[in-house]
């Protein structure tokens, strides 16, 4: 009798369990595909409707279609207020070596500047900095804090 | 900014016994038997010692020199210092004439006697290496310096113990640079630090105003090159760290990192970046002259000159990932030497020229290793969740790196240290630092 009883309970201890972690799983794919970030926690915004910054895949610089999206808004906003010049800082994640993300940091950041340039922003209004890994916005070790440090981020200079 | 170190020593050979080899101890290997070895306290008469305590506020100058001397032998993984408490003879005894049967009764095999005296304002510190199994001396020297100094006679010491016993230079009495961490991993304050390679006499160089990245000596002087975020424009600074003098490297219209010298002291060479393009450049620290090494549309990094001065290693993604590539000085005949499974990064010639050290990610895992300098023989040393950046001892014969801890899913828990490692893979240690560092550079020896 206690047995069963003892059975039970585990069988539904291990079903909440199963289900947690298949909350949890759905929860993280919900803000990356892929490896790319795709959620909004940690995005800002410059206007409304305008988000601040792009993500990129692991050891990659190529713009995602939602980052060009996001691109192009920053390009209008920056068209309709053409008193306001940029900085794009260009990150990367805690999981490469130090240069090497720092010049990975830079090309990210130039991705985004060249693609902001195809929209009509004159080059001399954007300046590029890259910080490599050593500003993360998420300090956790796993997957996910990782596809959030790994981005460009478009910052008011004036 | 830092005082700049005075030290006259002057070197007086006693009696070097022109002995046969005697005790030798084999560096080339693993030593998992290490040499059990005395290090008998320095003697000093009473008046030393009170003039000493009263001028350094150290009791006993002749014991703390011994102390380091142990240290330094400990941790070189190679000697095995015995307990002081077993020894039976009185140090000043002992520095005369050794009774070699109480000696070997302890199982010492060699033992390390010295005196210390001051004269005229001066410490003068003699020692001797001896041969507890043959009985007989190995070496005689003694130094003369200000008192102040009295650590890097410890140091000097062990340079000359394990030169003796190894048959190669030691790298004892030389120092770190490196970054010195604080604060959130978000918002990381990072401070240019410099230390005795022991740990000792740690000194900070900025204030953490602006972020400072990969301090490395000059090989020949005590300059720095390194990079600095000053008025966030990340660029390549050269510190002179005795006069605290700092400028810009070159004129640069975009950031520069990545730099080191050139073995000659002569040059920097480093990466720009233009348009979101990394190449390799170097300049001419006396005429000014920067010459393009690199013309790639890839991330062209991290780039570090043979001894000899005629090859460069760097790291390079333009077969789609970071490889490592070795080239010509002048930027022809390159060829990739890096062909296993993974990511490799931070390459770092030897200053023997056989070698090349770097680190590895695969599979989620961070190495440090070592490859010869065409590619072959890849051996990996040690491996973590996270560490980089290995910089040589000036014998070659060890790596300091520094290694990072993976943090909860709250970000809590992080820190970063260095750490050293055989060239054999053994004798992993954990390197002490005042605070959290990374991006380690060791020094020449400042002193042969």
């Amino acid at each position: 009798m206690n047995l069963s009883k003892f059975f039970k309970n585990a069988f539904l201890v291990m079903l909440a369990c199963l289900v947690l972690s298949a909350c949890a799983t759905k929860k993280v794919q919900n803000q990356m595909q892929g490896d790319v970030y795709t959620g909004t926690e940690t995005v800002e915004y410059l206007a409304s409707g305008v988000p601040d910054r792009v993500f990129f895949a692991t050891n990659e610089s190529v713009l995602t279609t939602a980052s060009r999206d996001t691109l192009r808004k920053q390009a209008e906003w920056l068209r309709k207020n053409s008193k306001i010049n940029v900085v794009l800082e260009g990150h990367a994640d805690e999981r490469g070596t130090r240069e090497y993300n720092l010049a990975l940091g830079e090309r990210r950041a130039n991705a985004a500047k060249d693609y902001l340039m195809t929209y009509g922003i004159s080059a001399n209004r954007i300046s590029v900095i890259s910080y490599g890994k050593e500003r993360p916005v998420d300090s956790g070790s796993n997957p996910l804090a990782w596809s959030k440090n790994r981005r460009s981020v478009t910052v008011k200079a004036n | 900014m830092i005082k700049k170190i005075k030290l006259s020593i002057i070197l007086l050979i006693i009696a070097t016994a022109q002995s046969n080899a005697l005790i030798e101890v084999d560096i080339t290997r693993g030593n998992l038997d290490p040499l059990p070895i005395a290090v008998s306290p320095l003697s000093a008469d009473k008046d030393t010692n009170e003039k000493l305590t009263t001028e350094l506020k150290i009791d006993k100058v002749g014991h703390e020199i011994s102390s380091v001397v142990e240290n330094n032998l400990r941790n070189s993984g190679l000697f095995n210092p015995l307990n002081k408490d077993a020894f039976l003879q009185k140090p000043n005894i002992a520095h005369l004439k050794p009774r070699f049967e109480d000696w070997s009764l302890i199982k010492a095999q060699a033992l390390i006697t010295g005196k210390v005296t001051l004269k005229d304002e001066k410490l003068r510190v003699e020692f001797r290496l001896w041969d507890v199994l043959a009985g007989k001396e190995m070496m005689a020297l003694a130094f003369t310096t200000v008192p102040s100094n009295w650590r890097r006679v410890g140091h000097i010491i062990t340079d000359k113990v394990y030169e003796r016993l190894t048959g190669e230079k030691g790298y004892f009495d030389t120092r770190i640079i490196y970054v010195a961490e604080e604060g959130p991993k978000t918002k990381r304050i990072k401070k240019l630090a410099i230390m005795d390679q022991d740990g000792s006499n740690t000194k900070y160089l900025t204030l953490g105003n602006e972020l400072v990245l990969t301090p490395r000596f000059n090989p020949t002087n005590q300059m720095v090159t390194y990079l600095s975020y000053f008025r966030n424009l990340p660029r390549v600074y050269l510190l002179d760290i005795e006069t605290g003098i700092q400028e810009v490297v070159g004129d640069f219209p975009g950031m520069t990192f990545a730099p080191r010298f050139s073995p000659d002291g002569k040059k920097i060479i480093m990466s720009f970046a233009m348009d979101g393009n990394s190449d390799i450049y170097t300049m001419n620290l006396e005429n000014r002259i920067v010459e393009r090494i690199t013309n790639h549309p890839s991330i062209d990094t991290s780039p570090s000159y043979s001894p000899d001065g005629k090859y460069i290693c760097f790291n390079s993604d333009r077969s789609g990932y970071q490889q490592i590539y070795v080239m010509k000085a002048d930027g022809s005949k390159v060829k990739r030497i890096s062909f296993g499974k993974g990511l490799y990064g931070t390459p770092v010639w030897s200053p023997r020229g056989d070698l090349i050290a770097f680190t590895k990610l695969h599979k989620g895992k961070f190495y440090i290793g070592v490859m010869r300098t065409d590619g072959t023989g890849e051996r990996l040393l040690t491996e973590n969740f996270y560490q980089e950046a290995p910089s040589w001892s000036p014998n070659g014969r060890v790596l300091i790196f520094y290694r990072e801890t993976k943090t909860d899913s709250e970000g809590k828990g992080f820190s970063a240290k260095l750490w050293s490692i055989d060239l054999t893979g053994y004798n992993e240690r954990m390197v002490k630092t005042e605070s959290d560092a990374s991006d380690p550079s060791w020094s020449s020896l400042l002193s042969n």
